[in-house]
């Protein structure tokens, strides 16, 4: 069933953005993400300008998240106070990163610009991700203790220290400050969440316990992508409903099913997995930007 | 002797252009993007009116190009830096139809003299407005768009695609593909004797979205702020439901 976009103006098959979304939220739901990071790449694949992509994302990680946070808060698992550090710090960032988008577009290289983001990211964190859970999963089968996590860092001396009761820290709003800006400009210019960022972020920059870390993480998601949302609705109009709202409805069975799937893996399996995929997206993308194109010529229409 | 060589040119040539018109009918008058738009055709048919029998001594060609909206268009082409492929040199096409068909009863080169192609815009390359690009070789970056388009179904060229019948009757069918921008798409049909034109006909294609794609693109620009929020209340309540749902099942 082919169904038009109204505002990226192309004809899509509606069961492909359904399967998407679902897709995407089968990985969502198994790994605790939002999935950005997979599903911009995927509506490029399928035909949807570039800036309608990203900005429609934004928008339907705005939905994946509140879904997830829902069972956080229920958990109390959310640090409130920490997430509004972090969202302070978010809000500033999204509006850097979009109005850089916007500055790339009209230069020509917001392709690139975002093709080398996810590139660069998906690889660090993919690669670092994946060497961590190989070795946790080593020490894991040789039944060795766990090594000692490291309390005081270069965190520690800066001032403006500040009480997180949630996380049970005691440092300086400074680096959640930073670490929000740093996730804003990627969700301004990628359209994803920033999650696959932002966890390993809290865990080894700021100390905080892990479980707190997805909880917290997705309450800052949703004020981020809904920012970044009306900035690109508001400056560039790339914002296509009905595309979201397939994506979300797939995205939303697709979790059930992915947390399902979830539950019965061992959680450095989960990680090893969550890596794989991770590098292989930014080995498909990077193989783009290496190879020779198809077509060099490329057309780009004004507005 | 010359006085008389110049009314009867001026009889013949006032009576051969009052004497072919162009009647024309069109299958559809507008086409309507709806939710389930998926690309269109529209049927263009009509006749030519005569007020005495066909000449016999001439090549008659009917010549129907439909276009879409112009705009300005950048052309970009990737060079190597670095190792990665980036976008580096760029031509401005001051103006470029989203969508161009133009179909012929014959071969073009037939039925139309350069001449006449230059004053009229009839062919793709003539239809593109390019002026002033300084670059070397910025003819490659107007033959990448029309390839590039052409390729997207966007541009087409029908050559035989007329049926004349009888050097009265002709008919032709332009699909639409379903990646269409909205406008009014000129419609132009050109009777040609020799290659050149004696009758133009014009009419407009109005291309727009209808019902819930019209009022999501007018709110969306509009009213980009009510669209936003809109968009964001539908993306929570959705997310909160899901959760909602995915509880009470787990009970």
């Amino acid at each position: 069933m082919q169904i038009y976009l109204p505002i990226a103006e192309v004809s899509v098959n509606a069961f492909l953005l359904l399967g998407i979304g679902g897709l995407v939220g089968v990985l969502s739901g198994m790994f605790g993400v939002g999935g950005g990071f997979l599903i911009t790449p995927l509506l490029f694949f399928v035909g949807i300008p570039p800036a309608v992509a990203v900005a429609t994302s934004a928008n339907q990680i705005v939905a994946s998240s509140v879904s997830a946070l829902m069972a956080h808060v229920k958990r109390r698992t959310v640090d409130f106070w920490m997430g509004s550090v972090l969202l302070v710090g978010g809000l500033l960032g999204s509006l850097i990163g979009v109005l850089v988008f916007n500055y790339l577009k009209k230069l020509g290289q917001v392709d690139l610009l975002v093709n080398l983001c996810y590139v660069v990211f998906l690889g660090i964190v993919g690669a670092l991700m994946l060497v961590e859970s190989l070795r946790a999963l080593r020490r894991a089968n040789r039944g060795g203790p766990l090594p000692p996590r490291k309390k005081h860092t270069w965190v520690q001396t800066l001032p403006f220290k500040v009480k997180f009761r949630v996380s049970g820290l005691y440092i300086s709003v400074i680096p959640p400050i930073l670490v929000g800006v740093f996730v804003g400009v990627l969700a301004g210019i990628m359209g994803v969440g920033g999650g696959f960022i932002m966890v390993p972020a809290m865990i080894y920059l700021l100390g905080m316990p892990t479980k707190v870390v997805i909880g917290t993480s997705l309450f800052q998601i949703i004020f981020t992508s809904a920012f970044t949302t009306m900035l690109h609705a508001t400056t560039n109009y790339t914002v296509d409903m009905v595309l979201a709202l397939l994506l979300l409805v797939g995205g939303v069975i697709g979790a059930q099913i992915g947390t399902r799937i979830g539950a019965r893996m061992k959680a450095e399996q989960l990680r090893i997995l969550l890596a794989l995929l991770v590098l292989a997206v930014c080995l498909k993308l990077g193989a783009g930007l290496l190879i020779r194109p198809d077509d060099l010529y490329s057309i780009a229409t004004a507005g | 002797m010359r006085l008389l060589a110049l009314l009867l040119w001026l009889v013949i040539g006032s009576a051969a252009a009052a004497e072919e018109k162009i009647v024309l009918g069109l299958s559809q008058d507008e086409v309507a993007i709806t939710a389930s738009f998926n690309g269109s055709d529209i049927l263009i048919y009509g006749a030519i009116q005569r007020d005495s029998p066909a000449p016999t001594d001439s090549v008659m060609g009917i010549i129907i190009t439909v276009s879409g909206p112009a705009a300005p268009v950048t052309v970009r082409r990737k060079e190597r830096m670095f190792g990665i492929w980036v976008n580096r040199d760029s031509v401005n096409v001051d103006s470029a139809p989203s969508f161009y068909a133009v179909a012929g009863s014959a071969p073009l080169s037939l039925i139309l003299k350069d001449i006449e192609d230059l004053r009229y815009k009839i062919t793709i390359p003539r239809a593109i407005r390019s002026v002033g690009s300084t670059l070397e070789g910025a003819q490659d970056f107007t033959d990448a768009l029309i390839r590039i388009r052409a390729g997207d179904g966007l541009y087409q060229v029908l050559v035989n695609q007329v049926d004349l019948e009888k050097q009265t009757l002709f008919d032709t069918r332009i699909v639409l593909p379903s990646n269409l921008t909205e406008g009014n798409y000129d419609t132009r049909i050109f009777l040609t004797r020799n290659g050149t034109v004696i009758d133009q006909y014009d009419t407009i294609i109005p291309v727009n979205k209808v019902g819930l794609e019209r009022w999501l693109f007018n709110l969306a620009h509009e009213a980009p702020v009510s669209y936003g929020l809109l968009s964001l209340a539908i993306a929570a309540v959705a997310g909160w439901m899901a959760s909602a749902v995915f509880q009470a099942l787990k009970r």
